[in-house]
């Protein structure tokens, strides 16, 4: 068992470890915290599929972005931290048995199936100037496309969460 | 039994895959059973990175391309879109019924 094994494994454990966290912990503040090591662990298995770019606007954009905008969530939407932050679950039971077959299903499909590994792979070193490449020439329309998506979204929830309470009379 | 071993010892695809299930599977969990909408989100979210390691895997292991690569860069940033959009329409709803769990909610006007 070499070092590269060993890593592999840290990372898939500190992923599934966390989003177990994640899915199983009643306390919501743990979970987002949890939630950062799991995207780490995301990021590191980028890594290891030599996707150095992935990897980088992993941590910016999901430990950077949207953790914090999901406490941001927690906080602004619990009574008090220490009551309410605590949640529920419902109709535990058949989560259980659709998400067992699920993963059954999914691991079998993987296990089976004679994947159509190429054998000659050339080393991708430095994907991010390829990327950019691929971003400006076969890509462009979805890239102006998602540059759209995303002001329309700025704009959009800016509009939505800045509406004011109505007075109840 | 010494097979298995040693598939335990040579990551590759299917190992990459069988990973990505296992998330994706936890992430419907949390989706299926949370009662409140962020833990639902973060559900998503947990998904959402799952079918990105799936692209990227076959990215690297068969295709030898990075169309993989830009397909991942897409799924982030609609991810984000979506986490801003879905927080706003959370606090909204937090406002009018002062609850944010999704069992809770429903009716459309009060």
């Amino acid at each position: 068992m070499d070092l590269y094994t060993i890593i592999f494994y840290i990372f898939a454990l500190i992923t599934l470890g966390a989003a177990c966290i994640v899915v199983f912990s009643r306390n919501i503040v743990r979970a987002a915290f949890a939630l950062l090591f799991a995207f780490f662990g995301v990021a590191g298995i980028y890594v290891f599929l030599l996707a150095d770019f992935i990897a980088i606007t992993q941590l910016l954009i999901y430990v950077g972005g949207i953790l914090v905008l999901i406490l941001f969530g927690v906080m602004l939407t619990s009574h008090q931290i220490h009551v309410d932050a605590k949640t529920g679950t419902v109709q535990t039971l058949p989560a259980v048995m659709i998400v067992a077959a699920l993963a059954g299903t999914l691991i079998g499909i993987f296990w089976s199936t004679n994947w159509n590994v190429n054998p000659q792979l050339e080393i991708m070193d430095k994907t991010a100037p390829q990327i950019g490449e691929l971003l400006l020439t076969k890509y462009l329309l979805p890239f102006e496309i998602a540059s759209v998506v995303l002001l329309v979204a700025l704009i959009g929830a800016a509009m939505i969460a800045r509406r004011e309470k109505k007075p109840k009379d | 039994m010494q097979e298995f071993i040693n598939w335990l010892q040579h990551p590759g695809l299917t190992h990459f895959l069988i990973l990505s299930g296992l998330l994706f599977s936890l992430g419907l969990f949390a989706i299926l059973s949370r009662r409140n909408a962020i833990m639902v989100l973060m559900g998503i979210e947990l998904m959402l990175n799952a079918a990105n390691i799936n692209f990227v895997a076959f990215s690297r292991y068969v295709t030898a391309t990075l169309d993989g690569h830009i397909v991942a860069v897409f799924v982030i940033i609609l991810a984000a879109a979506e986490a801003a959009i879905l927080l706003a329409i959370v606090l909204n709803i937090y406002q009018n019924f002062n609850t944010v769990n999704v069992d809770e909610i429903n009716q459309l006007k009060d």
